[in-house]
């Protein structure tokens, strides 16, 4: 209202400065912290009244304070180093050497399908063909070939991972222009030199697109793994609660697994920043 | 570096041929294509030419040849007595973008043609003299930038530093500041004529404008395509240092009516 009225007062006056303040709509101008917590609130509540007014059974859907209740055990054990710390423990094993397996495997073959020929030509559709899979369904093989320990679900992990570092890597060698191509070719560079200097930082920020949706993939891949696969990791422990009918502790593993997986994206988005520095657009929600 | 002097001495300097092309053709195999037919060209020892033409006249075609990234399918390409076939030393080019790595800084950048050609080492002993150039193209203090601080103009003054580094025989600018805006352009255009003076460099320009080839260059030489070839050849004998100032003499005035005569008029409408 009041900066209608001012725009009418500086009608009156010709020779007035013509300053007006645009329109916001005040939901815009609630701070983002408070804005995140409205909407946890109402998610809440509705899940709430879901289970006061007995729509849903409680061993489907427990209630938010049995959850949070719940919650607090489970980070208690996590924190005392209880057992589920002990199986937090191996799937983060899995997870990090399965990552790591991915990186070196996928970038490698990234580097040979984007630089030659014979990559691209010859590897790339078989590449596609096997992402076209369902990787999930290689777990069973990879139990029987590598057995019920952490060996297998590492291996899943890696193989759901892998791909998009390839298909990152692979992309991002293309990237360089024509310019930057003509530039090297005419310093008489080597084509090793040109790999090095100018086509691999250039493809680095597709390469960390690649990481990053492969650092969600190797969590699936682990988790899978250890449904599939058993084992003592902590998607043991999911499986376990939710066949006792634990809807709660199922809910709260599953939070914290969660917060195990924003942590692995923050850290490859944090990498991001400092090794390709020069990026101007850092969106965390890059991941696609 | 070269004095200014030198350059002035005209006749014994002017006559020295640096670069020599002689019924130089392309024909691409894969279309028969014709996209250059005998085209000979001498550029003399601090000379500034440049070439003019609509697109698809072969320009690109001919400075690609010129600097050895692609072999002509006919003729005799010989820069400083040798023939032309690959990648040289004494070549420097640029393009339309400043074509800076952004993970470089300034100065890393301008030594980045020494890096390939001699490593490391050579690169870190040649930053003197790359500071040296960023003081004659007025970047001095922006050695440590990145890229990306620095405005279109001053990136292209960067990249005129790094093809200097090498300090090449010939220098081919592929229309170097078209892609900035027109006050930049003319006064990146004076910078560049000074530099190039200032450095006795013998320059090779590929342009869509007139008059930039015109306050530019001692020859022009006005392409035609199908197939690209070089129909005429215009001497420029506006005075030297050129200004911004002469553009608006009729002497200027009637060179750029005569270019734009020899020109097919429908290329430019």
């Amino acid at each position: 209202m009041s900066n209608i009225e001012r725009l009418k007062d500086s009608g009156h006056d010709p020779d007035g400065d013509t300053v007006w303040t645009e329109q916001t709509s005040w939901l815009d101008r609630v701070p983002r912290a408070v804005q995140m917590l409205f909407v946890f609130a109402v998610f809440v509540l509705i899940w709430d009244m879901v289970t006061r007014l007995g729509l849903v059974s409680p061993i489907i859907l427990p209630n938010p304070a049995e959850t949070a209740v719940d919650l607090v055990f489970v980070g208690k054990n996590l924190l005392t180093g209880g057992y589920m710390l002990t199986a937090l423990w191996i799937t983060l094993q899995e997870v990090f050497y399965g990552f790591l397996l991915a990186i070196a495997i996928g970038f490698s073959l990234g580097v040979i399908v984007g630089e030659t020929a014979f990559g691209e030509r010859a590897i790339m559709p078989y590449l596609v063909a096997i992402d076209t899979m369902p990787k999930v369904a290689f777990a069973p093989l990879f139990v029987a070939w590598l057995g019920f320990d952490i060996d297998s679900k590492v291996a899943l992990a890696a193989f759901i991972a892998t791909f998009p570092i390839v298909v990152g890597t692979a992309a991002g060698l293309h990237a360089a222009d024509s310019n930057s191509r003509n530039l090297f070719k005419t310093m008489g560079a080597s084509r090793w030199q040109t790999l090095i200097k100018m086509k691999l930082p250039m493809a680095l920020p597709q390469v960390f697109t690649g990481l990053k949706i492969a650092s969600v993939g190797v969590m699936a891949g682990a988790i899978t793994g250890e449904f599939l696969g058993g084992g003592k990791g902590f998607g043991e422990l999911i499986r376990t609660a939710a066949s006792q009918l634990n809807t709660p502790r199922v809910f709260s593993l599953i939070l914290y697994l969660s917060l195990v997986g924003m942590g692995l994206f923050t850290l490859v988005a944090w990498a991001q920043r400092r090794v390709v520095f020069w990026q101007k657009d850092r969106v965390m929600a890059g991941a696609e | 570096m070269i004095p200014a002097a030198a350059k002035v001495t005209p006749d014994a300097e002017r006559a020295v041929p640096v670069y020599e092309l002689r019924n130089v053709g392309k024909t691409y195999a894969r279309n028969a294509i014709t996209a250059l037919e005998g085209v000979s060209l001498t550029l003399t020892k601090g000379s500034f030419s440049a070439v003019i033409g609509s697109s698809g006249c072969g320009k690109s075609t001919l400075l690609k040849i010129m600097s050895g990234l692609i072999p002509p399918s006919a003729g005799r390409v010989v820069l400083q007595g040798r023939p032309v076939r690959g990648a040289r030393r004494d070549i420097g080019m640029m393009f339309q973008q400043a074509t800076l790595f952004p993970w470089r800084t300034t100065l890393e950048n301008i030594v980045l043609p020494i890096e390939i050609r001699d490593g490391k080492a050579a690169a870190k002993a040649a930053q003197t003299q790359a500071r040296a150039l960023l003081d004659l193209v007025g970047l001095k203090g922006f050695e440590n930038t990145y890229p990306s601080e620095l405005s279109g103009g001053m990136a292209q003054r960067a990249s005129i530093c790094r093809m200097l580094i090498t300090e090449p025989a010939v220098l081919l600018l592929d229309e170097p500041f078209s892609a900035l805006d027109e006050l930049t352009r003319d006064f990146m255009n004076m910078e560049l004529q000074r530099i190039c003076s200032s450095r006795g460099a013998t320059a090779f320009l590929v342009t869509h404008s007139i008059q930039e080839a015109v306050i530019l260059s001692d020859v022009v030489y006005v392409m035609k395509p199908r197939p690209g070839r070089i129909a005429d050849v215009v001497t420029i004998d506006l005075p030297r240092p050129r200004t911004l100032d002469m553009m608006t003499t009729p002497k200027f005035g009637a060179l750029v009516e005569h270019i734009r005569s020899l020109l097919d008029k429908e290329a430019f409408k």
